[in-house]
């Protein structure tokens, strides 16, 4: 056994908890992010390599994490963003067919620090009820900790999608329709299913409507991503552009983006939605998915004039869904691709594959 | 879609009597559909021939039929209460079964009622093992490779096809009855023949056997608009092979990744959708291959089952009571979750604890099985634990079989495997028995690999790397002592699962001292919550368990606080009828103003429903876990008197201002043989002749001096475990030296001086009686009931039929009884419930012993005769008066002037082929079932039929009596012969049938005769239609042993007792005269059986 990492994770509001590191060193014995807290029970993989959770640290609830190791085919992107983890046990060792590796190798290898042996439990109640905050874990004293907890933007401010996004644009997929994905943060996960009803350009966050439209697609695919969708860049500004001329589906942060550009208004929620068992109804069928979900912000309902709102969240009536009335264009705030997390919406992907054969015949 | 209104009645099936395979967590189901469907509006009518339930409450339904679960009984109640629509999926599989042979009589067709839940084409499709692969396999779901076969012929040309090894699954069976794995020809032919008799419709299932597969279960809830939802993964700690009901489960589901999961949720919506199952829950099981994940469905149960009751439990989500309200046309978004009240029931529970779930087995009661798990399940019960991890909550489990273990090994009981070799405990471990998780830690401990051992045992290394850390942290702990301990280690070690009995052991000091150090170092238990979201939404129902962690969630309330304490795990002796108790317990005191603590670890009851207290602790009841709990609910009185002898084991060791009811002192004077028998002397109450011995020698001088035959048992047990009747010195030898040997006894604390063996004179042909009562403070003492056992002495109380009110006792003599009793319970200072039991012999009654505790038997008096004494029992261990409960109307006189109720036992004889189906004073039926009616004779028969045994209308009855039931036996025959029936028996029996002027049609040969016709032959050929064969004293087990062997193969009534031929022979008799009627229990308490038949009673 290696040599036991003694750290603390402390709290913007000066909470401690006690626990040893596990994965990559910190940098100077701290790493600091946004608290989180996610309820799945499997697919911490997916969450961890999930580029929306940029800026964050990921706590899980289920204590057991890492059981089943790690595969790269789990990967929803190159490498994970968030900024650590936090567990109450580590598997030392995983036992899956599929496991190519253990998690903490894994967690190493991207330089990903994280802490075990939290009383996780404490930390999710302290932050449902105080709402999410920034925190601070490694080997530094507790007054570094919180200093550097204090001084932490999490996910406020700009960047982060610029930090996630592809940098060069890239194709995927060999679906018979033509899609240009806006990757404010993507998971492999959407673009595989993307892929599957079209050949997916995948192109950079700041990439032009004009340069979208030159591409002449047959819809256009608003990524997830991290941070606040007022602060996700020029998407916001680009949007009025597309809407009208190219149907749209937009997918958590992209639901959020749409929405602004739709004229409506989003807010930062206490602690948010990440998990993998948040029951959304259809309000027009009245059908209930049990959806994936991970989002810190959402969009105010009845602020985004001009739209139907399609779906809500049954644990708190947060806005889940809508549909544009005058424009080709719906988005959710869930992850209907899943990854991880249930496929009750995959449907979603053929909903978007209906609108954009149905826009191609009407023009 | 809101509940329909196009109906108003509702009836629901039970699932009857306790067996192997469908135990209490019916009770469960069926209590919370009652109570919704209720709450709901609807008139619910129940039948259920349990009376132990809490279920046949009469407060719980509107019409509650305890009668026979028959399909012609159904069509009595059906007839005369007119349902709108039948409700199938909460009784087991009986209740399944029976809604299947209602839609087949055509019965429910012609009284116009619906199948709500599943409909017959639902139930088909999954049960019908043929069409249930057609359907899955349409639906692009992978099974094994199979055939069906009708008889062995057929059986052979499958088994061809498929290729050995086989697994054989008889059709429409319960818990797996018949199934077995074959890799052999010669095995195949026997178990296919074995399992075509199983199946009640001779239909067996051949399979590729993927024993060693991994296993796991998804709970699975649909809803009428087609919402489907999981509630729970369970995952198994042994693979394929063992019956999942014998199998070691742990929820959530651990090796699965996210993408096999999903697969497999997806897998299984396809499934309930394509089976049918319209509303609720079903289980589905599935095997994963370990190499490369190739997922195949084994079965589906479309109906609430065991694994829902543990998914309930396991994750706070009530399915039974989601599964009611869908049924009437809810769907999940429009029931809230109860636990967090703002979220809907629409969504997928999260849990951030791990749950263990550990059977319990009874085999020391079966001499002659092997104790070797396979496809049949064989457990009588189950432990559920819950803790932050895996170690935790297995460690946790395992000391909550109250099987003397501490955890997982470090206490005495590892002992065991001390002299076996590692290679042999490898092979032993091979083989899944219950001793395997123990070998498993042995084996890490000497340092066998991980690889190794997966390799042998094919339990995931996962599960074993998990069990090395509590080795490893073992051998770390062995190097400190309590005094070096760091808070850290201190809280690591208890993290693990540790408990301060193994710590104690390791460093040899006591469990005090251990837990003095750790607090004083700071660390104590933290009680977390259950909370279907792993604390995403604040929690209003309060269930917990403990860890170690940094903070508590208990929030003891503003009123006064009773513990009440559980009877743990469903074992023989000790079963529902003491979760019975404590539920009422809870329910008084509730409705009294009390705050009510439950303390359990019994997944299958009502008391570990969280509905059922103000609070519930799921934890195993140890010193250790109810001492922080004490100290953490700081409460009035912890009640140890209603969960059996679990809790009462406990009663000293508790703080005793905080026993609630009796004294611990009285308890120890009844129990205590010396301060028993001088009680019963100041009392000039007759007992026994005995004594108590710890060696043979002392023992051999108890019989010098009172003669044989005597009643030799152990001190502290309940179920009359390892109790026996001998005949002479040898017999007494063997009996000592089994008693004091570690195998069976030993194992729940061996022989002490604390500890003897009494040694009683054993009064032959004694009539048996038990007592109900209660005293309170004042002196006042209510007699709840005199029950007159049907078998004679001899015969455990818990074995034994018995009858309210007694039919053979003179009016004196229960004057004599409830005179004794009275003062028993003045001496004894006793503060709610006594049970004493007497024997007669010639008039002259003698006291056997009393218990200061409820009694398996309360349930069943309460349902005779409307009075509550539970309610009124734990009422009374908190101060209140029986005049003042009198006053308050929760104490009602008895009913029991115009009706007979008989209590008879179910025993599991067809689970265990291989032993005696004989009664003895060793307790070994697992449930009981309770007949009603106007005449004992008739209220038999329906107990008999209750119990699975349908007494013939004609035909010919075999009859072989021991000299001593020859009297009994020849006035049962008389009445056969009159009723018609053709007698056919032994030749000494023939004689003394003879010489009673009675015709024997047929005298048969013993087995050795090379001439005449063998009775063995004429059960098999079906030539006999009911067995009357009673022992012969302890001989070697000759003819007997094979006829009571065949009957119980060939499914043909039996008999053991004289007592028991003569009360079925009277109960024929009045069944032959008179029709059959059945009247709900409500109908009864109110006295007014309206219908009341101008018949002539049995004669008595």
């Amino acid at each position: 056994m290696s040599e036991i990492r003694e750290y603390q994770l402390v709290l913007a509001d000066g909470e401690v908890f006690e626990g040893e590191g596990i994965g990559a060193d910190t940098i100077d014995g701290v790493a600091s992010g946004e608290v989180v807290f996610n309820t799945v029970l499997t697919g911490y993989q997916e969450v961890l390599t999930d580029p929306s959770y940029a800026g964050q640290i990921i706590t899980f609830t289920y204590p057991h994490i890492g059981n089943y190791g790690v595969t790269a085919a789990d990967d929803e992107s190159a490498r994970p963003f968030c900024r650590g983890v936090v567990v109450r046990e580590l598997a030392r060792r995983h036992s899956n067919w599929r496991s190519e590796g253990d998690l903490d190798t894994f967690l190493r290898r991207h330089g990903v620090a994280g802490i075990a042996g939290i009383d996780t439990r404490r930390l999710t109640r302290h932050i449902r009820d105080a709402g999410s905050m920034a925190g601070a874990f490694g080997s530094a004293d507790t007054a570094a900790l919180k200093a550097r907890a204090d001084g932490e933007a999490g996910t406020a401010g700009g960047g982060l999608v610029d930090l996630v996004s592809t940098k060069e644009s890239y194709v995927v997929g060999e679906g018979p329709r033509d899609v240009v994905a806006y990757d404010l943060g993507v998971k492999s996960t959407m673009l595989r299913h993307l892929g599957e009803l079209a050949t997916v350009t995948v192109v950079p966050a700041d990439t032009s409507a004009a340069d979208v439209l030159a591409l002449s697609p047959d819809g256009v695919l608003l990524s997830n991503g991290p941070g606040d969708p007022e602060e996700a860049g020029s998407i916001v500004t680009e949007l009025p552009t597309l809407l009208g001329r190219v149907p749209i589906f937009g997918i958590c942060l992209g639901h959020q983006v749409l929405s602004l550009a739709l004229g409506g208004r989003t807010f930062k929620m206490k602690f948010g939605h990440h998990g993998g068992n948040v029951p959304v109804q259809d309000t027009r069928t009245g059908r209930v998915e049990i959806t994936s979900q991970n989002h810190n912000f959402a969009v105010e309902a009845g602020s985004v004039p001009n739209v139907t709102e399609t779906h809500i969240c049954l644990n708190d009536g947060a806005l889940e869904g809508l549909v544009a009335n005058d424009v080709p264009a719906f988005s959710v705030q869930y992850h209907p691709e899943a990854g991880p997390g249930p496929h009750d919406s995959r449907y979603l992907f053929d909903q978007f594959a209906e609108l954009m054969d149905a826009h191609a015949q009407a023009h | 879609m809101p509940k329909r209104t196009d109906i108003q009645s509702i009836l629901i099936i039970g699932s009857g009597p306790i067996v192997i395979g469908q135990a209490c967590e019916f009770d469960y189901s069926g209590t919370q559909a009652c109570r919704v469907l209720r709450e709901e509006g609807y008139r619910v009518i129940l039948a259920n021939s349990n009376p132990a339930t809490i279920m046949t409450d009469p407060d719980f339904a509107d019409a509650t039929y305890i009668e026979p679960l028959d399909v012609r009984v159904l069509e009595k109640i059906i007839e005369r209460e007119r349902p709108d629509v039948v409700l199938p999926t909460l009784g087991g599989q009986t209740g399944l079964n029976l809604a299947m042979e209602l839609v087949e009589h055509g019965i429910l067709d012609r009284f116009d009622v619906e199948l709500i839940g599943a409909d017959a084409e639902a139930i088909a499709t999954a049960e019908d093992r043929e069409r249930f692969k057609i359907a899955m396999t349409e639906i692009g779901l992978e099974v094994a490779r199979s055939g069906v076969a009708h008889d062995i012929e057929e059986s052979r040309r499958v088994v061809e096809e498929v290729g050995l090894p086989v697994i054989i699954r008889p059709a429409y069976i319960l818990g797996g009855r018949g199934t077995a794995i074959t890799s052999t020809l010669e095995e195949f032919e026997r178990a296919a023949t074995h399992g075509l008799e199983c199946s009640p419709i001779s239909e067996i299932l051949i399979e590729e056997s993927i024993a060693g597969w991994k296993e796991f279960e998804l709970e699975v809830m649909r809803d009428k608009a087609d919402n489907c939802v999981i509630i729970c993964s369970i995952e198994n700690f042994d693979p394929m092979g063992v019956h999942t009901g014998d199998s070691i489960t742990v929820a959530p589901a651990q090796t699965l990744s996210d993408v096999e999961y999903q697969q497999m949720r997806d897998a299984s919506f396809a499934c309930i959708r394509r089976v049918g199952v319209e509303t609720g829950g079903s289980n589905v099981q599935w095997a994963v291959h370990p190499d490369n994940g190739r997922q195949v469905i084994i079965e589906m149960n479309p109906r609430v089952s065991r694994s829902s009751a543990l998914a309930s439990k396991a994750t706070g989500f009530p399915i039974a009571k989601i599964a009611a309200k869908l049924a009437v046309g809810y769907t999940l978004d429009e029931i809230p979750n109860d636990i967090t009240e703002k979220t809907p029931a629409s969504f997928e529970p999260s849990i951030d604890y791990v749950v263990t779930k550990v059977p319990r087995w009874a085999f020391e009661k079966f001499p002659g099985t092997s104790g070797v798990l396979g496809t049949s399940m064989q457990s009588v019960g189950e432990v559920m634990a819950i803790g932050r991890t895996f170690p935790e909550s297995l460690q946790k489990a395992l000391r909550s079989l109250e099987q003397g273990r501490y955890g997982l090994n470090c206490d005495p009981g590892e002992a065991l495997f001390d002299g076996t070799e590692s290679d042999h405990l490898l092979e032993l471990a091979a083989t899944a028995t219950p001793d395997r998780p123990f070998q498993l830690e042995v084996l890490l401990r000497r340092g066998v690999s991980i690889e190794v051992i997966f390799e042998a045992t094919g339990v995931d290394p996962w599960f074993l790397d998990q069990m090395l850390i509590i080795t490893e942290e073992r051998s770390h702990l062995a190097t400190r002592s309590f005094d070096s301990m760091s808070r850290r280690e201190w809280r690591r070690a208890k993290q693990i699962g540790f408990s301060d009995a193994q710590l104690g052991y390791l460093w040899g000091h006591s469990e005090r001292a251990v837990r003095d150090a750790r607090t004083a170092a700071g660390v104590r238990t933290t009680f977390k919550t259950v909370d279907t979201c792993a604390a995403e939404f604040e929690a209003a129902t309060p269930y917990h368990y403990s860890t170690y962690e940094d903070t508590d969630e208990v929030q003891p309330g503003s009123r006064e606080r009773v513990i009440i304490l559980g009877s743990g795990p469903n074992r023989i002796g000790q079963g529902i009828e003491f979760d019975y108790c404590c539920v009422h317990a809870s329910f008084a005191l509730r409705a009294a103003g009390y705050e009510t603590v439950m303390v359990n670890c019994n997944p299958e009851t009502v008391s570990t429903d969280y509905d059922t207290s103000d609070r519930l602790y799921f934890e195993p009841l140890t010193l250790e876990h109810v001492t922080d709990i004490i100290e953490s609910e700081d409460p009035l009185g912890v009640i140890v008197s209603l969960g059996g002898q679990t809790p009462l084991k406990l009663a000293d060791q508790l703080p005793p201002e905080l026993v609630l009811g009796t004294s611990p002192a009285s308890i120890d004077v009844a129990e205590d043989r010396e301060q028993w028998s001088a009680l019963c002397n100041r009392l000039e109450i007759p007992q026994p002749a005995g004594g108590t011995a710890v060696e043979i020698d002392q023992a051999l001088v108890i019989t010098k001096r009172i003669g044989y035959p005597a009643l030799v048992r152990p001190s502290y047990v309940l179920g009359g475990r390892a109790m026996e009747i001998v005949y002479d010195d040898d017999h007494l030898r063997r009996a000592m030296a089994e008693l004091a040997g570690f195998g069976s006894l030993g194992k729940e604390g061996g022989l002490s001086a604390e500890r003897p063996v009494l040694v009683d004179r054993f009064l032959e042909d004694a009539t048996e009686v038990d007592v109900d009562a209660i005293r309170d403070h004042t002196g006042e003492v209510v007699i709840g009931a005199v029950m007159e056992h049907v078998e004679e002495a001899g015969v455990h109380s818990g074995d034994s039929a018995c009858i309210i009110p007694p039919v053979r006792l003179s009016d004196d003599t229960v004057s004599v009884i409830e005179d004794y009793t009275r003062r028993i319970a003045a001496e004894l200072d006793i503060r709610g419930l006594i049970n004493v039991q007497y024997a007669v012999k010639a008039n002259q009654v003698f006291v056997i012993e009393a218990n200061p505790r409820a009694s398996r038997t309360v349930p069943f008096v309460a349902k005779a005769t409307g009075v509550p004494l539970a309610k009124v029992a734990s009422r009374v261990m908190v101060g209140a008066t029986l005049a003042e409960l009198r006053i308050e109307g929760l104490l009602c006189e008895r009913v029991e002037s115009d009706h007979v109720s008989i209590k008879e036992a179910v025993l599991p004889f067809n689970r265990f082929p291989d032993a005696d189906a004989l009664l003895g004073p060793e307790m070994r039926s697992t449930g009981e079932v309770m007949g009603i009616d106007l005449t004992p004779g008739l209220a038999f028969v329906k107990a008999q039929l209750a119990a699975g045994t349908r007494l013939p209308e004609s035909g010919r009855i075999f009859l072989s009596l021991a000299d001593r039931d020859k009297d009994l036996g020849v006035a049962a025959a008389q009445i056969f012969s009159q009723l018609g029936f053709g007698i056919v028996a032994t030749a000494g029996t023939s004689a003394a049938l003879e010489d009673a002027g009675i015709d024997v049609d047929l005298v048969v040969a013993k087995l050795g005769d090379h001439e005449g016709v063998h009775a063995v032959d004429l059960i098999q050929q079906g030539e006999v239609q009911m067995v009357v064969n009673s022992p012969r004293g302890r001989g070697p087990r000759a003819d007997g042993a094979h006829i009571r062997s065949a009957a119980g193969l060939a499914n043909v009534p039996l008999l053991t007792t004289g007592a028991a031929a003569v009360a079925a022979a009277r109960g024929m008799r009045d069944w032959s005269h008179h029709p059959l009627r059945v009247r709900s229990l409500q109908e009864y308490h109110q006295g007014t059986t309206t219908d009341q038949l101008s018949i002539e009673w049995g004669s008595s």
